[in-house]
């Protein structure tokens, strides 16, 4: 399927979801297109990562519809890579890169056996993509956050998604392992025919990746393009606390000021 | 009166008749229900150390305890009452404890229940303080036959089932909400896992006993782990480190009559430091 006749990557019609009996967002109706590189934005609890689960399906609606890539969300759908949270806190330090990509390809297959060449090919494709080669047989607990981050990524990839979801993946990392890992998932963006959204608190490093946003504002996810997202009215309303917007010649930066 | 050695260092002596009492039937029984533990505990332990299991493996064992004094007070076979406790309490803890935060708390509350209960069991028994020594120090020289058919079985059906799980295992261990998203039945993973993992604990009480279990289901795997991050090598290596320890641990206790489980846990504790000694220096080498 080419980038011309793909079809939606996420829609919602009058979804609602409830987490342990609170309303979390509710009459959520959008459409993110294929290939669109979407940030979710919102303060924190507005359920940015409520929002990742119902695509991936761990998450059932209380209330509308979702399509996910022209389906119904399932779980174990392996037309999509998930980044979680946190990524390397549950890792420990007894694994090497490499296997935590190869698991991202075998991880769901009962039984043993090798790698075939084939996926082998596949894992170092998807190490090289992330610019892991170099450590990919180093432990994990011998990486930087960084690279951590760049593993986590190469593993969704390893099965060649055609929606990539990240959750914070800038967190805890210094402004230029940001801008390695921005770099990263543009270079992803830009090769693949993949639709990424990626959930954010500071908007600002990933501005070069990104077409459009999702923003949970008052209980309500909306989509909009980049450049209505990036908006002093919407940002200061959205955080509830005075956001200004800078443009440079270079493009959209917004900062915040108390 | 210091020209008398102690009475404890007088029972430790070179036994000369040791190659003889190695071929004994009863020595014969050890050593192959030695391995055979050493094999199940090598291959679980792997597992053990990368879901953070080690004080979930270490409550398992004593809350066997109660299950063994109990088994005495029925008149029921110990390995039973092992069972029974163990694969109760792993459930309870596969269940309550679904995050690590959470399944600290609830081992150790489980752990504390059923130490009690094996303090009221032993004190009730009349017969149980040979049984409390033997479950809380192993008593791998008294393994009868039946009871080595049992571990023969126990190991075959472990092996098998961990080949079977093993990947989608290390995937929910490793990337629980990644595997979750990706369709790994995680949490019945991480329950069956208890399971198997009580099995293990209650053949491995009868071989080193609750205090010194460690000894075999972790430190052969944290030994394998220092050496290898490849998850195979490392199952090998642990499993073989672990039967190294029972063979020659059971040689050194025919040749100086010791209990075997402390040489057994002994040459554990060797080999896993021996291993962080190496380690080390590599990783300053590199560094």
């Amino acid at each position: 399927m080419t980038a011309g006749e793909r079809g939606p990557a996420l829609v919602l019609d009058g979804a609602a979801v409830d987490r342990g009996g609170r309303r979390i967002w509710s009459h959520g109706s959008l459409t993110v297109p294929g290939g669109a590189a979407v940030v979710v934005i919102g303060p924190n609890g507005s359920g940015k990562t409520t929002l990742l689960e119902v695509v991936l399906g761990t998450c059932p609606l209380a209330e509308g519809r979702v399509t996910v890539l022209g389906e119904p969300p399932r779980r174990g759908n392996p037309r999509i890579g998930y980044v979680p949270q946190h990524y390397a806190a549950t890792v420990g330090d007894a694994v090497r890169a490499r296997d935590l990509v190869a698991l991202g390809l075998t991880g769901t297959r009962w039984g043993l056996g090798r790698l075939r060449p084939d996926e082998r090919a596949r894992v170092d494709a998807a190490l090289d993509a992330v610019g892991a080669a170099e450590f990919a047989d180093r432990r994990m607990a011998r990486l930087s956050g960084g690279q951590q981050q760049r593993v986590a990524i190469a593993q969704a990839l390893v099965g060649d998604p055609d929606l990539l979801l990240l959750d914070e993946p800038l967190a805890h990392l210094d402004v230029r392992h940001q801008q390695e890992i921005v770099d990263v998932l543009r270079g992803i963006h830009q090769e693949r025919e993949v639709t990424v959204l990626v959930v954010a608190h500071d908007l600002n490093p990933l501005l070069p990746v990104l077409t459009a946003g999702v923003y949970l504002v008052d209980g309500h996810p909306h989509y909009a393009e980049i450049g209505d997202v990036v908006d002093e009215e919407l940002l200061t309303h959205l955080y509830g606390a005075r956001v200004k917007v800078v443009r440079t010649a270079q493009g959209d930066l917004f900062m915040r000021s108390g | 009166m210091a020209v008398h050695p102690p009475a404890a260092l007088a029972a430790i002596g070179y036994q000369p008749e040791w190659l003889a009492v190695l071929g004994e039937d009863f020595m014969r029984r050890a050593l192959a229900g030695g391995v055979l533990v050493a094999v199940a505990a090598g291959v679980l332990g792997y597992f053990v150390v990368i879901r953070r299991h080690a004080f979930a493996a270490h409550a398992l064992a004593h809350i066997g305890f109660p299950g063994a004094t109990g088994a005495v007070l029925l008149g029921l076979p110990v390995t039973l009452g092992l069972l029974a406790f163990c694969t109760a309490g792993g459930l309870a803890i596969g269940w309550f404890g679904r995050r690590w935060a959470d399944r600290e708390v609830a081992t150790g509350t489980i752990l504390g229940f059923a130490t009690g209960l094996g303090v009221l069991f032993s004190s009730m028994g009349t017969r149980s303080a040979a049984t409390v020594t033997s479950v809380l120090f192993g008593n791998l020289l008294a393994i009868a036959p039946d009871q080595l058919a049992v571990f023969a079985g126990c190991t075959v059906v472990l092996v098998g089932v961990m080949a079977l799980i093993a990947r989608p295992l290390t995937f929910a261990s490793l990337n629980p909400e990644v595997a979750e998203a990706k369709g790994v039945p995680v949490r019945a993973l991480g329950v069956a896992f208890m399971v198997l993992l009580a099995l293990v604990i209650t053949m491995a009480v009868q071989v080193v006993g609750t205090l010194l279990l460690f000894g075999l289901v972790v430190t052969p795997a944290a030994t394998a782990l220092l050496m290898t991050a490849r998850p195979a090598a490392v199952v090998a290596c642990s499993t073989a480190l672990g039967a190294v320890a029972v063979v020659l641990g059971l040689v050194l206790s025919a040749m100086f009559d010791l209990p075997p489980s402390f040489p057994i846990v002994a040459l554990s504790f060797l080999g896993w430091l021996l291993a962080l000694a190496v380690s080390r220096r590599g990783a300053a080498s590199r560094d």
